[in-house]
């Protein structure tokens, strides 16, 4: 298997060259990365343009541009943001860390739950509590996130305010404007909101993923077996059927995490969290080159490692994949 | 005859169905002694299957079963979950058609039997249980048993599964083996082996046997009894040469005839359909189809009545018999 | 003596669907929308761009004049919200449409064909599903709308038509998977090995066994492409990045858009009615697709044994 493992990240790398390559054309093309920066600059002076189409790989021929640029990447000769010459790194840095921070809470807490839910549900099928479950977890697909979040926003913004005459959960940002250092109580608080609003999408998916798996499962051959062998209820409820049952929900689970690092634009836009997803959009729409490239890398890079760990994790559950 | 191991008497079983309830077993008795092998005959829908699902407490919750099952003296319908987990795997073993799906596909096949192992020897330790595995595998004949132990479920031949089945089933001497259509999946040629380890495990462990099978052939090969069903009732059972040589109902005589033989140029199946269960017929559930039935046939579940060794089903049986010897 | 009853596949997979009773309502439901969609002339009952009275009109409550409110230009958020269901139906219809059409295609090569063609779609498909959909979709968007050729065809950035084009370069993805992964598990079938061994061509086989059986996922597939495409057109459009044509057309996306500045104001009927449409909306497919599901899941085919 390490062999397996050793392969797919050889081929990482010429895939991550390549994707980043269709990024970079596609960025060029999309956002005119030199009439952002006209525009932002209107006083600029040659010297300063020529400066700005060199430093980030703008020449006219396209691949030979990649690699100019790739070269300035990889020697961490990062061009500056074209809004006030800011240094990159600092900010791309803060927006990772805000939307790890972000990411994982309400990945870990929605995946553990929505695992659990499924569960439950999918023991007694057709039950009072496998129909509310369910139905839950359908109307958590259906409603888009951005409707959750404005909801919420509502109501912890404007009408908690109004009936309690104070902010439960603030709506915005890490900290309140104007804070400095690391309180973990303040962060926690204005976490919430955005924490919860995007477990809430993620338990309905997995609770359905976990439960229709699990299901499955419950009613293949070797659960019978495993029943006619007469050991206790809980061994076969978790070793022969969550055990399988896992294995497809584990393989997803690895994608979507993959997804987190730019998935939570929606929620990071709406409360104010910046994250980034902030970062991107109001980079996106000032065609700010400089700033997109790192953070496309960083995107790109952590969807191709949790492919891989998916692939990985697919083949060590199940060993008919490894070994087959 | 030696003790009686088994003791199924007036088994009902009844699915809750979207469409209505479904008799699949009305009335079964059955009898097995120990170290015997038992043969149990029917066609797809004869309710064999289910009554020994049902006899393990593995059927699912829609289904209804009434009756008694004594496994060696104790009461099974309706005992706590305590002594029906004693008695799946420690007593009373089954192993099912498919292998392959049998087998928990992401653990070792040594892992497999070790489980069944300590579930009703939990003081065995680790080594010995890994131990007594590896000589489970050697026993049904499994080559290279020690290395192969530590193999999947998927590594392994059609054959080589059932193999590990029958280990995984045996593990802790049962005193019941039941065998539900063990060789239908596979080749003819892996059949006969199969056939031959279960054979082997009954003789030389004692284990009483219980064979399910639509296929008479595998039948005449091992059983010592035969217990033929037909719509969820016994219609004729006894012992395998007197049933062979002189069978005393309508339906155990059209199996029979339908069996290709020497000298046969074309074979005679038995015409028509068996019944639908969820209007099941008042009288006899062959009657339709006998070429024997009598208006009284289908009045009425006829009992079964003894002649000799064999039990019959037959409220014409007498006549049947008579002219069968003549013939 | 009783007979058996013989129904055909078909009958039972309706009969399946018709039990689920959320899905019978959702099909109701969407029966009389898209009836009052399609009548719009006489369903609504102002212009899309038109103002309900002089003013003042704008940010009315909802009354008799306006029964949905009016929005800050004071227009009839009732007629409003028909036309931009009718927007957003028809953008999704066509995405799913032209999604399941492509995802047939190439799912059914891939599957059928497999070898590196099959594993070059599968990588692809995996790595674009697995990318953050709305980042992909902006940086997407404006790639191809700076393409002068492309945009010459398919209209503007803000048209429609490039929305439906858009979302279904992704939409193809999932239909594609879904339909690779049926005729995969068709494929090793027996009945197949039959019609090789009778001598059937690989296209005979694929277009009277594999593409028939395979209906079911695909009918499957193409609700949810149809909720996918409305879902992520009104998310662009929440963005702003959705379809603008001018006279004042609107989409659902583009109404509910508009909830988040009126949510503070407290001008709730701005957002209460068109979030509430889209969930709907979207329920209602959901509950179809997943009746569809379970409709023709083939393995409740077996008969109690």
């Amino acid at each position: 298997m390490l062999r397996f493992a050793i392969r797919r990240i050889v081929w990482a790398v010429p895939t991550l060259i390549l994707v980043t390559f269709l990024v970079y054309i596609a960025l060029r093309l999309g956002t005119d990365p030199l009439q952002s920066y006209l525009r932002t600059n209107p006083r600029a002076t040659r010297v300063k343009i020529a400066q700005y189409k060199a430093v980030n790989g703008l020449s006219s021929n396209y691949v030979l541009g990649y690699f100019h640029w790739l070269k300035n990447f990889v020697t961490f000769n990062w061009p500056r943001s074209i809004k006030g010459s800011r240094e990159v790194w600092p900010a791309l840095k803060d927006s990772l860390v805000n939307t790890i921070r972000l990411g994982s809470l309400a990945t870990f807490l929605g995946v553990i739950i929505g695992l659990l839910v499924g569960m439950f549900a999918a023991l007694k099928p057709g039950s009072r509590r496998d129909v509310t479950v369910s139905t839950a977890a359908f109307l958590g697909i259906s409603i888009p996130p951005y409707i959750t979040a404005v909801l919420f926003q509502l109501l912890f913004a404007v009408y908690w305010s109004r009936w309690f005459g104070s902010t439960l959960f603030p709506t915005s940002g890490v900290y309140p404007p104007g804070h400095t250092g690391f309180d973990l109580f303040l962060m926690l608080k204005h976490m919430a909101l955005p924490t919860i609003v995007v477990s809430i999408q993620i338990v309905a998916v997995y609770s359905r993923y976990m439960r229709s798996s699990l299901l499955d499962v419950l009613n293949s051959d070797f659960m019978r077996t495993a029943r006619s062998k007469g050991i206790s209820e809980r061994q076969i409820l978790f070793k022969h059927g969550v055990r399988n049952a896992l294995i497809p929900v584990v393989t997803i689970a690895a994608l979507d995490i993959g997804s987190i690092i730019g998935g939570l634009i929606i929620s990071e836009n709406i409360f104010d969290y910046p994250g980034m997803g902030v970062y991107f959009l109001s980079a996106f729409a000032t065609g700010d080159f400089p700033l997109l490239m790192p953070w496309m890398v960083l995107v790109v890079a952590s969807t191709l490692l949790f492919n891989l760990v998916a692939d990985v994790s697919y083949a060590f559950l199940d060993p008919r994949i490894r070994l087959g | 005859m030696n003790e009686l191991v088994l003791s199924i008497r007036d088994l009902r079983v009844t699915f809750e169905t979207p469409l209505g309830p479904l008799e699949a077993v009305r009335g079964v008795d059955l009898d097995v002694h120990a170290g015997e092998m038992m043969g149990v005959v029917g066609e797809s829908g004869s309710g064999k299957s289910v009554t020994f699902l049902a006899a393990m407490g593995l059927l699912p919750h829609q289904a209804k079963v009434s009756g008694s099952v004594m496994l060696n003296g104790q009461e099974m319908l309706g005992a706590s979950n305590k002594v029906l987990r004693n008695m799946r795997g420690g007593l009373m073993s089954m192993i099912f058609q498919d292998p392959l799906s049998a087998l928990n596909p992401v653990h070792r096949i040594g892992d497999q039997i070790v489980e069944m192992l300590k579930a009703h020897q939990p003081k065995m330790s680790d080594k010995d249980a890994a131990k007594r595995a590896v000589e489970l595998l050697d026993i049904v004949g499994i080559p290279q048993a020690a290395e192969r132990a530590h193999q999947y479920p998927h590594e392994f031949s059609g054959g080589m599964r059932q193999r590990v089945v029958i280990a995984i089933a045996i593990a802790n001497n049962p005193k019941v083996l039941i065998a539900d259509e063990p060789t239908t999946a596979l080749d003819v040629t892996v059949q006969a082996q199969i056939l031959e380890v279960i054979e082997r495990v009954q003789k030389s462990f004692g284990t009483a046997v219980v064979l399910i099978t639509h296929d008479l052939g595998v039948i005449a090969r091992v059983a010592d009894r035969v217990n033929v069903m037909y719509a969820g009732r016994n219609v004729e059972k006894g012992g395998i040469d007197s049933l062979f040589d002189h069978p005393s109902h309508p339906y155990t005589r059209g199996l029979l005839a339908s069996l290709p033989h020497e000298g046969v140029e074309r074979l005679t199946p038995i015409t028509g359909f068996p019944p639908n269960m969820l209007i099941p017929p008042p009288g006899c559930g062959f009657a339709p189809r006998c070429s024997h039935s009598t208006d009284a046939c289908s009045v009425s579940l006829p009992p079964l009545r003894t002649f000799g060794d064999l039990e019959s089903a037959c409220i014409r049986a007498e006549e049947l018999v008579v002219k069968a010897r003549l013939s | 003596m009783a007979e058996f009853a013989t129904i055909s596949p078909k009958r039972m997979a309706l009969r399946r669907f018709l039990s689920h009773k959320a899905a019978v309502g959702s099909c109701v439901l969407l029966a009389i929308m898209v009836l009052a969609v399609i009548l719009s002339p006489i369903t609504t009952r102002y212009g899309v761009n038109e103002q309900v009275r002089k003013p003042p009109n704008t940010f009315l409550p909802p009354q008799k004049l306006a029964w949905f409110g009016t929005d800050e230009i004071g227009r009839d958020m009732y007629s409003r919200l028909i036309y931009g269901i009718r927007v957003s139906l028809v953008i999704g219809l066509f995405t799913a449409l032209i999604s399941t059409l492509v995802g047939c295609v190439v799912g059914a090569v891939a599957g059928f064909r497999g070898g590196r063609f099959d594993d070059v779609v599968m990588r692809v498909t995996d790595l674009f599903l697995a990318f953050p959909f709305l980042v992909a979709l902006l940086v997407i968007r404006n790639t191809i709308g700076s393409i002068g050729w492309l945009t010459a065809i398919i209209g503007d950035k803000s048209s429609a038509r490039f929305v439906v084009f858009l979302l279904s370069i992704f939409g193809w993805m999932g239909v594609a998977r879904i339909v690779r992964g049926q005729i995969l598990a068709l494929k090793e079938r027996e009945f197949i090995e039959a019609a090789r061994a009778v001598g059937a061509t690989r296209r005979y086989i694929v277009r009277t066994h594999l593409l028939p059986n395979s209906i079911g996922p695909i009918m499957v597939a193409l609700s949810f492409a149809v909720v996918g495409a409305i879902t992520a057109e009104s998310t662009l459009a929440f963005f702003g990045y959705g379809p603008q044509a001018g006279d004042g057309a609107t989409s659902l996306g583009i109404l509910v858009g508009a909830a988040k500045g009126a949510v503070q104001s407290g001008y709730w009927w701005i957002a209460v009615f068109p979030c509430f449409s889209l969930v709907l909306i979207s329920l209602a497919i959901n509950f179809i697709g997943d009746a569809l599901r379970d409709a023709t899941d083939p393995r409740l085919d077996r008969g109690e044994s």
